[in-house]
């Protein structure tokens, strides 16, 4: 899993069938001190997730499928929390 | 997931049984906001993606998952055409869709 802010939502209307009714979030990854790091990444929204949101990102199919609970599919990148806080030693 | 603009067609007279019926293309990963990032790669096309389009695609195993059927080697699957990427403030969107 990594943290990420969500930067944008993504409209698409011919999409895998796994994905139809699903919500696209685009993801910037951050550092553990919140900076950008490396190229947003498009992730399937779990927790009612928006724009400026500060948030954990699952990438693992099985785990994916687990949380859409649906068969494993074409679906690796979802959103599964929201972050309220990191607390960094 | 990321995205991706389709740059060309692949096409293999002799290629994996499994993935006969579907199209390989060649596409260029990208930014959100279309900027070229990284190397080429060539993937299997799921929605008729034509070449031009952003699309948006899927790698790893969960690639070969995008197929009818999951027993196939495919390790990038085009999963999406890119309508709008709606991102607030992003550079040149002007506060809109870019």
């Amino acid at each position: 899993m990594f943290l990420a802010r969500v930067v944008g939502d993504v409209v698409a209307t011919i999409k895998h069938p796994a994905l139809a009714q699903r919500k696209l979030l685009v993801v910037q990854p951050l550092t553990g001190d919140g900076q950008p790091t490396g190229r947003p990444a498009i992730a399937i929204d779990s927790v009612d997730a928006g724009v400026g949101d500060h948030v954990l990102v699952l990438d693992e199919g099985n785990g994916a499928a687990q949380v859409l609970q649906r068969p494993r599919g074409p679906i690796r990148t979802v959103v599964v929390g929201v972050v309220d806080e990191v607390d960094r030693a | 997931m990321h995205f991706a603009l389709v740059t060309g067609t692949v096409v293999c007279t002799a290629k994996v049984p499994s993935w006969r019926g579907h199209r390989l293309l060649l596409m260029q990963p990208t930014d959100p906001h279309g900027v070229p990032q990284g190397k080429s790669l060539v993937a299997v096309d799921l929605v008729s993606a034509a070449q031009g389009q952003r699309v948006f695609y899927v790698r790893g195993r969960e690639a070969a998952n995008a197929l009818p059927d999951p027993d196939n080697p495919a390790d990038a699957a085009i999963v999406g055409i890119v309508d709008d990427v709606r991102a607030p403030g992003a550079p040149g969107a002007g506060g809109g869709s870019v």
